[in-house]
């Protein structure tokens, strides 16, 4: 992809600059898009209609005039914040889930950069979300704020052991951390005559890390039933409180970008990433584009669905959650898919 | 161990039952009504505006006490010996002009009181619910259809026939009075006489 733009651009430096952007106009029009979505799906699971007036189909400008309406909002600091933090928080969340999506796959052309160490990278980027959520809820000088900080930054270290347990066992199965290498592992349609190939299907044991890594890629991006961040009824909007207009928005667009980034990473690890489900049927750059983006969509629908199904956990049973069932029930199905690795 | 798989367990199939519900109404047509395009129709009863059909109003002011909060306001004068006001399409004989009837729909409180006592049932409630506005003097609702010259010209007649009813009756009473005088002089002198 990049050898291409670079035939098509003279200077290389645009032409890398091209290519490091399209993550952000994907970003850009998924984020536009999934919450549209969002709105639908709540209201149609709840009898309503949801937005229909502006853009006429079913309302789908939506979105584009509610980003117009924040843009044009007062971007309010509150006294004796700390201006620098405050300001540059959100961006900070925004970078480090955009950084993460260098090394996603999105089709067989096209990587952002096919590192040997993409998964320990991407796991490593998306920690500092932790710290962008501290910097924004110590600097805005409220107290909600802060307890809201101090609940998200416990939530979101706490899950990470889960997920890294689950793509760890993932990892133990496909034998390389580059992601590029582990969706070409998994082209094809080998499994019983007519499965694909995916890694889900080849080993049992994988499926229960599929549940783990989902249960807490949904309470790493702070989805329902685990968004004790922002819980209205409780904390206000949790560490966001103090945030108004655009870097409001920017939290919005990095908690969907962050929906999608794990999602994506889901589809990688366990759904065969790019590869079709047909073996060669529809396959190829573009159906690979296609075919990774319909199952993230798939995931980041299932999140939205279990969004309006489940209600919130409290502080001490998403702990409970993640500290007595998810960590225990990983660290022995990773022993079992090492097991089965050996013996099969 | 086990106990943590049993609870598992549950947790999923309470997880799935619920989200089946929600998938369900998911595909279920929505109750949604759009308001301005779609309007819903008011059931036999709805209260909502008051209207009064002032042709038929005798203003016998029955409706003006039965308010509760005072939000009706009548004003009648009584009309001449000249003047035939003709009658109600019920039959009544109307016997006042109308020079005030105002309803303030600020003040009303939808009760229907002021309904059932009107005995020409010209005040009632139609069914219009949109009428709501920036300003509260224009829910005063004015019936009357009398300018103000009318009003002043019949209020003038029926004080000038009421001067004149006192006038007469004061002039009958000391005619009266007068009679009675002379029949008590002429007895007195009757008396004086015998």
């Amino acid at each position: 992809m990049l050898s291409l733009l670079e035939q098509i651009i003279p200077s290389s430096t645009v032409a890398l600059i091209i290519f490091a952007t399209l993550p952000l106009a994907l970003i850009a029009v998924y984020a536009l898009f999934a919450i549209w979505l969002e709105r639908k799906v709540s209201a149609h699971i709840q009898d309503r209609l949801g937005p229909m007036r502006v853009g006429g189909w079913h309302g789908w400008a939506q979105t584009i005039a509610d980003m117009l309406k924040l843009i044009q909002k007062e971007d309010i600091i509150p006294t004796n914040a700390s201006r620098f933090l405050f300001k540059m928080a959100p961006f900070v969340l925004f970078a480090a889930s955009y950084a993460a999506f260098s090394v996603i796959p999105f089709s067989s052309a096209y990587i952002g950069s096919s590192i040997n160490i993409g998964v320990f990278y991407l796991l490593a980027v998306t920690s500092l979300l932790t710290l962008s959520v501290l910097m924004g809820s110590w600097a805005s000088n409220n107290k909600w704020s802060l307890l809201g900080g101090m609940r998200t930054a416990a939530q979101m270290v706490s899950y990470e052991v889960p997920t890294i347990m689950s793509v760890l066992s993932v990892l133990v199965v496909a034998g390389s951390l580059n992601l590029m290498t582990v969706t070409e592992m998994q082209a094809g349609n080998d499994v019983m005559g007519f499965l694909p190939n995916w890694l889900i299907f080849q080993n049992p044991f994988l499926l229960v890390a599929f549940v783990i890594f989902f249960i807490s890629i949904v309470a790493e991006s702070h989805r329902v039933p685990f968004d004790l961040p922002e819980s209205e009824s409780e904390l206000v909007a949790g560490f966001q409180t103090e945030y108004s207009g655009m870097r409001w928005g920017i939290f919005m667009l990095a908690e969907y970008a962050d929906m999608l980034l794990l999602s994506l990473l889901g589809a990688v690890l366990f759904f065969g990433g790019w590869a079709s489900p047909f073996g060669e049927f529809l396959s190829g750059p573009i159906w690979g584009f296609i075919w990774i983006m319909l199952k993230g969509m798939l995931f980041v629908f299932v999140m939205m669905w279990m969004r309006w199904t489940l209600p919130r956990y409290r502080v001490d049973q998403l702990m409970e959650i993640c500290w007595s069932f998810l960590i225990p029930i990983s660290f022995v199905n990773f022993v079992l898919i090492a097991l089965w690795e050996m013996i099969f | 161990m086990v106990h943590v798989l049993k609870k598992s367990w549950t947790t999923f199939k309470t997880i799935f039952t619920g989200m089946g519900v929600t998938m369900r109404h998911l595909f279920k047509p929505a109750v949604t009504l759009r308001y301005p395009e779609e309007r819903d129709e008011l059931p036999a009863g709805a209260r909502s505006k008051l209207y009064v059909n002032i042709g038929d109003c005798i203003g016998c002011k029955l409706c003006e006490r039965a308010c509760p909060v005072n939000c009706i306001e009548i004003e009648t004068v009584q009309a001449t010996k000249d003047v035939d006001l003709g009658k109600t399409s019920t039959g009544n004989p109307k016997r006042f002009f109308l020079t005030d009837f105002v309803i303030d729909m600020s003040k009303c409180m939808y009760c229907d009181m002021c309904v059932p006592p009107c005995p020409t049932e010209c005040i009632k409630m139609v069914p219009e619910y949109e009428y709501s506005d920036y300003d509260r003097n224009n829910l005063l609702f004015q019936f009357s259809e009398m300018s103000e010259n009318e009003v002043t010209e019949v209020k003038e007649k029926a004080a000038k026939e009421k001067e004149e009813k006192r006038k007469k009756k004061k002039e009958a009473a000391k005619k009266k009075k007068a009679k009675k005088s002379a029949k008590a002089s002429k007895s007195k002198q009757n008396k004086s006489e015998d």
